[in-house]
């Protein structure tokens, strides 16, 4: 059945959904894609990102977006910890291939574990008014609940790009993972610049964690469904570039909503990947790599 | 001297005679492994609780054949290609004596062809017709989805529709692309067409679906009078608020939604799941009062205090419990473990539990079906409380159990 109301509703549905692909990629973007750091357990932060979200809201009734902007700086300072341990033990050494992307694996499955040990199994879900609200424009209806991870993921990627591209720390993470030596020369630590990088990419997580349980409820083991996703939109994106992340995200959802409507959900995964893999045969280095 | 030795005489018969004694104590081993992480560990955990609230209140009454039950069981972290090894290791290293399932269809399935090796009686739980492929005459199936379990399972909401005036003439079916879901659209597919009903939307969906609205539109497109769902507890959660979001108006929505049975979505859904008839096998009506199961929820509920599972238990724990009722009460009847007796006597036998009289099939499926159908109702904004009681989900299928009367269209 192809119909514009339908056309239109799925184009909004898909802008909405990369919007929040975007949130949980853009630190991805930043440590896979510019660091060159294989975080594996990135989605795994997302979810502990999630579980404080639902913590402080069903202790506080703190609205869940803002819980994650709060806790930012705390994720910041776990990050700049993390990549201290890895630095220490892999990438100093050189190790950092394999066997820093088994310390990655480990931590995930330790992130998955300690939440079950603390947190139990059940689904985890918050309350915030706007859940279950609908803003009509004409045929097109807007689900608040979607609506405001994309707010909140257009506002987050701008900041980010600004910052990266207008910032002498912003230009120095853009630098190290182009020429660490040059880097150097100019008076600028590039482990310094790393660290302060990983910290910026796992303080998204808090915030890309509270948009998720705004989306669906949330176990411990869900980040992993989002493993696949999030490096292929990095990927697709063009290793390293924000703008190019946030698009291909744009890219991946809308052609998830539109194949879900007019072709059937369970096609979804495999046109967008299917998509991936073709746009990689015709530019290898992805839509917006160099 | 010869005191002294005498005394030691004496010393090594007591010795012995405890350690003859303690032989006659040694404990029944039962084997299982459960989904204790991943996806079904919300279940694989609130099942281990009840379990082990049977295997107390046994050994409180003496056990099995005057011997004290133990458990083994590891966890199979929801990975079906986990369960294989782990009961090899129970059978062949841990030797346990009597072996029941996992949590769920995708669990149970892989267990099948080393407990038919060793031709084990294999009590389980929650597998939608698993036996289907396996016709194996010692399994026994708890959840009561009845005789044949993917068309049973439906056939309520369907005896629903019909006797509805109008009747409802077209239906969407979506599921989860996963075992459970696809037998349960199978067998609603079945029925709609057993009913010359016309499917105007049949379609699946893949695990990690974030957003469900596109689905609930094209779905809307379609104008179906019924929306009939396959789902998983994310998935149920997605496309509820998708179905609000949308402002589904199909006369009937529900079907075989996972997690719709559980506490903690429920209080969160709350007012969306007005109106919407899902399957579910045991909600706190008074015609469903069973002897028991009042009390084994009362522990229950105690034990699941901070464990992070379901905090009412109504939906799964009383089946984990029955189960392991039905093993002991036969064990108990033949006084032995031998695997064949044991099998003989489940299947003539009606069998007490906290989930009522437990009579299996041929096929080891509950002889008759007692999918009942529920239907939301009256249920207010986060309040957990409003589900411990009556009067929010009112049994409306089968007959025999029935509660209420349905809302027709679902969101009148």
């Amino acid at each position: 059945v192809l119909s514009l109301d339908l056309f239109a509703n799925a184009i909004v549905a898909g802008v909405l959904l990369g919007g929040f692909y975007a949130a949980v990629a853009i630190g991805l973007a930043i440590t896979f894609g510019q660091l060159d750091i294989v975080n594996i357990a990135h989605p795994a932060f997302v979810i502990v990102g999630s579980y404080v979200a639902y913590i402080v809201n069903t202790h506080f009734g703190l609205d869940p977006v803002l819980i994650g902007v709060l806790v930012a700086p705390v994720f910041f300072l776990v990050g700049i910890a993390i990549y201290r341990i890895y630095y220490a033990a892999f990438e100093r050494t050189g190790q950092e291939s394999l066997s820093g992307l088994a310390f990655f694996f480990g931590l995930m499955f330790i992130i998955e574990v300690v939440l079950i040990l603390v947190y139990g199994v059940d689904y985890r879900l918050v309350n915030a008014g706007y859940i279950g609200e609908t803003i009509e424009l004409g045929v097109v209806g807007i689900p608040f609940r979607m609506l405001v991870p994309f707010v909140v993921a257009i506002t987050g990627t701008t900041a980010v790009y600004v910052y990266l591209s207008r910032t002498f720390t912003g230009r120095a993470i853009l630098a190290v993972a182009q020429d660490r030596l040059a880097l150097q020369l100019m008076g600028a630590n590039p482990v310094r610049i790393k660290q302060f990088a990983f910290g910026l990419a796992i303080a998204t997580t808090a915030i890309a964690g509270s948009l998720l349980i705004i989306i669906g409820p949330v176990e411990p083991s869900v980040g992993r469904l989002y493993i696949g996703r999030v490096f292929a939109i990095v990927v697709l994106g063009g290793m390293g570039s924000i703008s190019g992340m946030f698009i291909a995200a744009l890219i991946l959802g809308i052609v998830e909503t539109l194949v879900a409507t007019f072709m059937g959900p369970s096609w979804a995964p495999a046109v967008a990947f299917g998509l991936l893999l073709l746009t990689l045969a015709l530019r290898p280095s992805g839509l917006f790599g160099r | 001297m010869k005191l002294m030795m005498a005394i030691a005489r004496v010393l090594a018969i007591l010795a012995l005679m405890a350690s003859g004694s303690a032989l006659a104590q040694k404990p029944i081993k039962i084997g299982f492994s459960m989904a204790l992480t991943g996806g079904l560990a919300g279940a694989g955990k609130a099942a281990l609780i009840a379990m082990e609230i049977w295997r107390d209140d046994t050994n409180k009454a003496g056990g099995l054949l005057g011997r004290p039950v133990e458990f083994v069981y590891y966890d199979d972290a929801t990975q079906p290609a986990k369960v294989p090894p782990i009961y090899t290791k129970l059978l062949e290293v841990d030797k346990v004596d009597l072996v029941v399932s996992s949590y769920g269809t995708n669990e149970i399935a892989p267990a099948m062809p080393i407990v038919m090796r060793k031709k084990l009686v294999f009590p389980s739980l929650f597998g939608l017709a698993v036996n289907d492929e396996f016709k194996y005459d010692r399994y026994f199936q708890i959840m009561p989805s009845g005789p044949e379990p993917k068309t049973d399972w439906s056939k309520g909401f369907f005896e629903l529709a019909m006797a509805q005036n109008p009747k409802p003439t077209t239906i969407a079916i979506v599921s989860a692309d996963a075992e459970f879901a696809l037998n349960a659209a199978g067998g609603a597919r079945k029925n709609a067409q057993r009913l010359g009903m016309k499917i105007v939307y049949d379609k699946t969906y893949p695990p990690a679906t974030t957003d469900f609205t596109p689905i609930v539109r094209a779905i809307e497109a379609t104008n179906p009078d019924i929306v009939y769902v396959g789902s998983y507890p994310p998935d149920s959660v997605g496309m509820v608020k998708a179905a609000n979001e949308v402002g589904l108006k199909a006369k009937m929505f529900g079907g075989s939604m996972v997690g719709l049975q559980f506490a903690a979505i429920q209080k969160n859904l709350g007012p969306m799941l007005n109106g919407i008839i899902n399957y579910d096998f045991w909600v706190p009506e008074p015609t469903l009062d069973f002897p028991g199961v009042k009390e084994f929820l009362a522990k229950y509920q105690a034990a699941a205090k901070g464990k992070g599972v379901d905090p009412l238990g109504h939906y799964l724990p009383p089946y984990a419990y029955a189960y392991l009722q039905v093993l002991g009460q036969a064990v108990q009847a033949v006084k032995s473990l031998d695997q064949a007796k044991l099998a003989a006597y489940i299947h003539k036998t009606t069998f007490d539990t906290v989930v009522g009289k437990v009579k299996f099939g041929r096929n080891g499926e509950w002889a008759k079906s007692r999918v009942l159908f529920v239907q939301f109702r009256d249920v207010q904004p986060d309040n957990l409380e409003q589900f411990a009681g009556p009067g929010k989900r009112l049994v409306l299928h089968p007959k025999e159990w029935k509660s209420g009367e349905i809302v027709y269209p679902y969101k009148k």
